[in-house]
């Protein structure tokens, strides 16, 4: 069956270019990667980067082939933004775990006036199980808006069978140096975030 | 030896250093870019972005010529540019190895059209391998490079987005350093007049001959004999799809897919009850099996667009698995200028003066989507100034103006042979030089004219006004995009005049500025909701309540850029956006 092999968990990263998903989903792959699974990562990159909607998708293992999954496949969905979000609920299994941003940012044609800003999102998405984070509020908390990505890493990691010790080292050695204690303090935030909130595992 | 986690294209950069590469060379395309950016970082080998593809083949092909082994990287369409010295360069041979990464883009993310680059191959007649996995990539980009020279044949490894931009693990080792002999003129060999194109004609088939043998041979091509029941027969980045899709189906997975191993596919074919092949685009193995007579089943995949294991598995009676629920009715979120983009403003202006544009392949592309709707035409590399003095040829415009736009690196690559025909035919159209600096849509490479390499190096820093002059150019100016009005009055009076004219609109890439000055705020009582600023198509403009107009002070970067549209003088200087706890 696609995407069901046995063993294997399939992480889905949403958002708009430009907000760290490729940042996110990479430290991810590396921490599976340092524990001793197989991994394989799907990203893409270019035009879509420009604001447009991205998706990444991080599958780990005993031992993975397809880098990509189809609708019903993923088990996490972490999303950056609340339309993407639902852009892309139908890739979550149905017991699958949502983390998501809540946070809208209003693609081209809802500034234009060609859409309305789509309301009753975040009621929709509102399953049980599902965590709600302000990545950027927390991210200015710990020390800038730039690092809601991190944030949202934090929440995402408290519901992935890696050591906090592993996601620091890793995250530590992605990100620029001067950054690195702010990006571990935004990591510390989400996943306190995750841990004291709706976060049922 | 040591595991890592790495990109095809990093890994394809990895096989070609440890293959001991001295020259590489490519012009940026995605999903192709990193495979040189990675290069270049690595010791003892020589990389450079070349104006275009076909000046990085030859520049490859040469240095292979001088006993390095070399490699020229690109993406699918750039081989259409490069595909001149390809097919002779079939004939020639090589010196030392010669290896030709090309990297297609099915389902078009990041491309204008969707070609399936095997087709080459077998067009041009040199040997290909595909890799299905960034472990394949780096032993396949090693392997090449020793084929190339036991061939005498330039070798084509063929990528894919989800191959090249796909991450996985991979075991890689130390350099081998294997300089081939120096020069020596050769002139039977290497110069294709007619008389020597006929002898090396024939030895093209010679080596052919050679190079199914090694089809037949090689390692990368892999039978796994799972239920005999189906038999499917697949190459790249497909193979992975159908192991996930059918876990139970016997492969072929061919590593060298041309020349195709004539009789390991009849052995397999022969070893299975249903033959049926899973390839993305077109139909390449499918009709090459056919006509070798094989029973291949078709099970209704489309030849269009990327597959998945869902598409696999839904061709062959898989049912899919429940979803939770699917949203109707979202806004599509396409992709769009940057905030504070210099861009903007040109075309802010040219959709104002009502002009016909003529666009070219860049970030600039965006400015086709409302509300700037700013263009009318994108084809393919440096295609506006020829296609811009046609149309003005035509007639067929009326009296609105004509205007070609192009970004700088797009106008090294093949925008200079289009003015100069502009110029001596005595065209009267305008050409928009966007000069932000940097090759952006790919992510910030250098080009002729930022005064920068690959390597790092200092180049001359070629001047665009200077190019245009030398070109015959009567009329060249420069502007500030950010400077909206003055912007409009150059475009205005280039429009204007008899001949051919260019207007330089020059400033660095929003994206490249570390630090932006504070951003803007809307003052809600002197907004009068007119909408000119969000005519501006900002990201970080929006319309709120009453549909005035609303910043989003996270996004914004403080370009002024609708500081100058409003009439009301109601945006407003605010202080770092972070007094907003990251809200607007």
């Amino acid at each position: 069956m696609p995407g069901g092999m046995s063993g294997v968990v399939t992480v889905m990263l949403v958002g708009v270019g430009g907000q760290g998903t490729i940042l996110a989903s990479d430290v991810l792959a590396k921490v599976a990667a340092a524990t001793g699974l197989d991994v394989k990562l799907a990203e893409v990159h270019g035009m879509s980067q420009r604001g447009g909607a991205v998706d990444t998708v991080v599958r780990f293992g005993d031992k993975v082939f397809s880098p990509v999954v189809d609708p019903g496949g993923a088990d996490h969905l972490v999303a950056f933004e609340l339309i993407e979000a639902a852009r892309w609920l139908h890739f979550l299994k149905p017991d699958g775990r949502l983390v998501v941003n809540s946070r809208l940012i209003a693609p081209l044609p809802v500034l234009t006036g060609e859409y309305q800003t789509p309301t009753g999102i975040e009621a929709a998405l509102a399953f049980e199980g599902a965590v709600f984070i302000d990545a950027e509020e927390l991210a200015c908390e710990a020390s800038s808006p730039r690092s809601a990505n991190v944030v949202l890493l934090g929440a995402m990691s408290v519901g992935l069978p890696f050591s906090e010790t592993v996601w620091r080292d890793v995250l530590s050695r992605r990100v620029p140096a001067k950054t690195v204690e702010g990006n571990l303090a935004a990591f510390e935030l989400g996943r306190q975030a995750c841990a004291k909130g709706a976060c049922e595992l | 030896m040591s595991h890592t986690l790495l990109s095809g294209n990093e890994a394809i950069a990895h096989g070609a250093w440890e293959a001991g590469v001295l020259v590489a060379a490519a012009y940026p395309g995605t999903p192709s870019t990193e495979i040189l950016e990675n290069l270049a970082r690595m010791e003892g080998v020589h990389a450079e972005w070349a104006t275009n593809e076909k000046v990085a083949f030859e520049v490859a092909a040469g240095a292979s010529l001088g006993g390095a082994r070399s490699l020229v990287a690109m993406k699918h369409v750039g081989l259409n540019v490069a595909a001149d010295p390809l097919f002779t360069i079939a004939y020639t041979g090589v010196g030392a190895g010669l290896v030709v990464v090309v990297a297609d883009d099915p389902g078009m993310h990041s491309s204008q059209n969707e070609q399936d680059t095997r087709n080459y191959a077998a067009f041009a007649r040199i040997p290909m391998l595909e890799p299905s996995d960034s472990s394949e990539a780096r032993a396949m980009a090693l392997a090449a490079f020793e084929l190339s020279e036991r061939l005498d044949m330039p070798v084509l490894l063929r990528s894919t987005t989800r191959l090249s931009h796909g991450k996985s693990l991979v075991e890689t080792g130390e350099r081998q350093e294997c300089r081939g002999p120096a020069y020596v003129k050769r002139a039977p060999k290497y110069v294709m007049m007619p008389g020597n194109a006929r002898r090396r004609r024939i030895d093209l088939e010679e080596r052919l001959r050679k190079a199914a043998d090694e089809s037949e041979r090689s390692p990368f091509t892999v039978a796994e004999m799972r239920d005999t029941a189906v038999g499917v027969i697949t190459s790249g980045v497909a193979y992975q799809f159908v192991r996930e899709a059918l876990p139970e189906a016997s492969t072929l997975k061919l590593g060298m897919t041309f020349p195709l191993p004539e009789q390991k596919i009849r052995a397999f074919a022969a070893a299975v009850e249903r033959l049926v092949v899973v390839e993305e685009l077109d139909p390449y193995l499918t009709s090459r099996l056919l006509a070798l007579g094989l029973p291949v089943e078709d099970v209704g995949l489309s030849h269009i667009g990327e597959l998945s294991p869902g598409a696999i598995a839904a061709a062959f009676g898989v049912e899919p698995p429940e979803t939770r629920e699917i949203f109707t009715d979202l806004p599509p979120r396409p992709p769009m200028l940057c905030a504070g983009c210099p861009h903007r403003g040109v075309f802010h202006a040219l959709h104002k003066m009502d002009a016909v544009i003529i666009g070219d392949i860049g970030c600039y592309t965006l400015a086709s989507l409302p509300p700037l709707s700013a263009m009318d035409t994108c084809v393919c590399m440096g295609a506006s100034i020829g296609m811009a003095h046609g149309l003005e040829r035509s007639g067929g415009a009326g009296e609105r103006p004509v205007v070609a736009v192009l970004g700088d690196s797009t106008f090294a690559h093949s925008g200079l042979t289009g003015l100069l025909d502009a110029v001596y035919n005595g065209g009267a159209s305008t050409v928009v030089v966007l000069d932000n600096r940097i090759t952006a849509m790919t992510g910030h490479q250098d080009n002729p004219f930022t005064g920068r390499t690959l390597m790092g190096e200092t180049a001359p820093d070629v001047d665009i006004v200077a190019v245009c002059t030398a070109l015959g150019v009567a009329d060249v100016s420069v502007v500030d995009p950010n400077l909206l009005r003055p912007t409009e009055k150059a475009l205005r009076a280039a429009v204007a005049a008899p001949h051919v004219s260019v207007v330089v609109t020059r400033a660095p890439c929003v994206l490249l500025t570390k630090e932006h000055p504070d951003p803007f705020a809307v003052d809600e009582e002197a907004c009068t909701a007119c909408g000119e600023c969000v005519r501006m198509g900002c990201p970080a403009i929006s319309r709120g309540r009453d549909s005035k107009a609303v910043i989003d002070t996270t996004q914004c970067v403080g370009c002024r850029q609708c500081v100058q549209v409003c009439k009301y003088g109601a945006i407003v200087r605010t202080g770092p956006s972070c007094d907003f706890k990251g809200r607007s």
